[in-house]
């Protein structure tokens, strides 16, 4: 049995949670479980069991909320021991990464991150990333099951789950958890500044990255989106160095976004990146690396100094 | 305070990639290879916890000979002493057979804090600094973006996805992963450079029986998802033809 973690926060299911039971379908169709845990998990339950899976588990325990890694690590090994899965499937969010890792070494056992694609074989091996998507990697997990594997965000599409003829049965699990034993005490949850830009409504955006080189260089991305009628917008490093606010950012620590256009300027298109935009319709990357993993996504690729290309840009514009 | 920083050595950015005959590893030997930035990040803020708090950095490396480059340089930067699980068996070595050579390596230090990146530049996994939080028996927190320290005590900014934050406390000792963009590195000086080359390197051997939890069976260039027109020419040609191809053929612009 396959056994999905969904993820939820006040009851409101993730997303991600659909496109990691599309990976489980892929897996496997035959037999799914997706177990949902927190103080109100049994609400979205009911969402859950339109999936075509086998059964949707609950797992209510007042030590789940607020999330802690301590907490989700202890109830999910009683889980696994009750119901051994073969594998278990979670969506790469942060969430994920701060317990699944330490879930697996709680239990000795495989867990292979932030996978894009399935290959079936006399193996099954999982495609991912590396080398900061230079190259791709098909792992094989070793050792014992259950082996735990983590879906990059976007790899799979939502629109792809099968939904099952009835509704799945719901089933409640019963789990020991030591509030006591739960070292993290986490606060509310808040947002450091007002997002005075909703870059996810924006209808183009010019986004700029390491090769711009130097604050000063930011007027002629400016002047270009001006031109275009764009939002300017940036990859991490730069609101890191302060040059443009973190409201800017787009990626998995930013907004995630899909316009009409994104020109990428000097962006080398880290995985953390390319899951902020690879949803945009028309994707343009300038980039002096022809081998930059921006380029992979990208509709139109210009291979080259953007310091000459942006002005000439702005040039053709005015035509 | 005692404070560990775990680094690694990754290839630089500017490294084009090329495989090695097994076609499953990078060949190595015409790699240029630098400290994986999340970790000199982790590496920067333990230098200001020990100015604040006061006590001594000592930075963690678990890799083959080739690792010793930035142990010096994190030496070089400030950090007191250093401790290399030396091995070549480590070169590409998964998350679990690292985080358990640096364990080992560590466990009789008795730590007060243990930081380390988020993640690696070249695997990429994610994993390391979970997993080593584990074996050490301490808690943990990922992906942060503050710390603060009060005695005993601990109190962190972890930060969630789209922009939002949470403050968590913790007992110490306990393992953290740090965020990129935490605070502003320093860089070596001469003074600094010189004085590392008297500061104590440990090396200590990896742990016999660590078995990897993962294999890789192919390492490739990524396939093309979709068709990318590249367009040649001079940047003033390259730069009309795709405002023309934007306007008549994506129609995203006027």
């Amino acid at each position: 049995m396959i056994l999905v973690i969904a993820e939820q926060k006040d009851g409101k299911l993730n997303r991600a949670t659909w496109e990691a039971i599309v990976g489980a379908q892929q897996l496997d169709a035959s037999a799914i479980a997706v177990l949902v845990l927190g103080a109100k998990a049994a609400s979205v339950a009911g969402e859950l069991a339109a999936a075509s899976v086998q059964e949707i588990v609950t797992l209510e325990h007042p030590a789940l909320e607020p999330y802690t890694p301590d907490g989700f690590t202890a109830a999910l090994q009683d889980a696994i021991a009750q119901l051994s899965p073969s594998h278990v499937l979670l969506p790469h969010t942060y969430q994920t990464r701060d317990f699944a890792p330490k879930l697996a070494a709680r239990l000795d056992r495989a867990i292979v991150t932030d996978v894009t694609a399935i290959k079936r074989g006399r193996e099954t091996a999982f495609m991912r990333p590396m080398f900061q998507g230079k190259l791709t990697a098909d792992v094989v997990p070793q050792g014992p099951a259950p082996h735990f594997v983590t879906f990059q965000i976007g790899a799979f599409r939502v629109d792809q789950v099968a939904k099952g003829a009835a509704s799945a049965p719901v089933r409640a699990l019963t789990v020991n958890v030591d509030a006591s034993a739960i070292r993290q005490k986490p606060e509310p949850p808040f947002q450091q500044a007002k997002a005075a830009v909703d870059l996810s409504q924006a209808e183009r955006i010019v986004s700029v990255g390491r090769g711009i080189k130097e604050q000063a260089n930011i007027k002629i991305a400016e002047e270009l989106a001006k031109a275009l009628g764009a939002e300017l917008a940036a990859s991490r490093p730069i609101c890191d160095s302060g040059w443009l606010p973190m409201e800017r950012q787009v990626g998995s620590s930013g907004q995630t976004v899909a316009p009409k256009l994104y020109l990428a300027l000097g962006i080398s298109g880290a995985i953390q990146h390319l899951v902020g935009m690879k949803g945009s319709h028309t994707i343009v990357a300038i980039n002096k690396d022809p081998d930059a993993p921006i380029f992979e996504i990208a509709d139109y690729g210009i291979v080259g100094d953007l310091f000459e290309i942006v002005p000439a840009m702005i040039e053709a514009l005015k035509q | 305070m005692k404070i560990a920083v775990c680094i690694k050595q990754v290839p630089t950015r500017e490294w084009q990639p090329r495989l090695d005959d097994s076609k499953t590893w990078i060949r190595e030997s015409d790699a240029s290879f630098e400290m994986n930035e999340p970790d000199a990040y982790a590496l920067e803020e333990a230098l200001r916890l020990k100015e604040k708090h006061g006590g001594e950095v000592v930075v963690c490396s678990a890799g083959p000979a080739r690792v010793a480059q930035v142990i010096r340089e994190a030496l070089a930067r400030g950090a007191d002493r250093a401790i290399h699980v030396d091995d070549e068996g480590l070169a590409g070595a998964d998350a679990f057979v690292t985080a358990a050579a640096l364990a080992s390596a560590m466990h009789e230090e008795k730590f007060d804090l243990v930081l380390t990146g988020l993640q690696s530049d070249d695997q990429g996994f994610a994993q390391v600094g979970v997993v080593l939080a584990e074996k050490l028996g301490v808690p943990h927190s990922t992906i942060i973006m503050e710390v603060q320290i009060d005695g005993a005590s601990l109190r962190v900014k972890r930060e969630l996805e789209g922009g939002w934050f949470q403050w968590i406390a913790m007992p110490l000792p306990a393992v953290l992963t740090i965020q990129s963009g935490i605070n502003q590195l320093r860089y070596a000086t001469l003074k600094g450079i010189m004085a590392a080359k008297k500061k104590e390197i440990r090396k200590a051997a990896a742990p016999a029986g660590a078995a990897a939890k993962q294999k890789i069976v192919s390492l490739y260039v990524p396939e093309k998802g979709k068709k990318t027109q590249i367009i040649g020419g001079s940047p003033a040609e390259a730069a009309k033809t795709l405002v023309q191809k934007l306007r008549d053929e994506a129609r995203v612009i006027q």
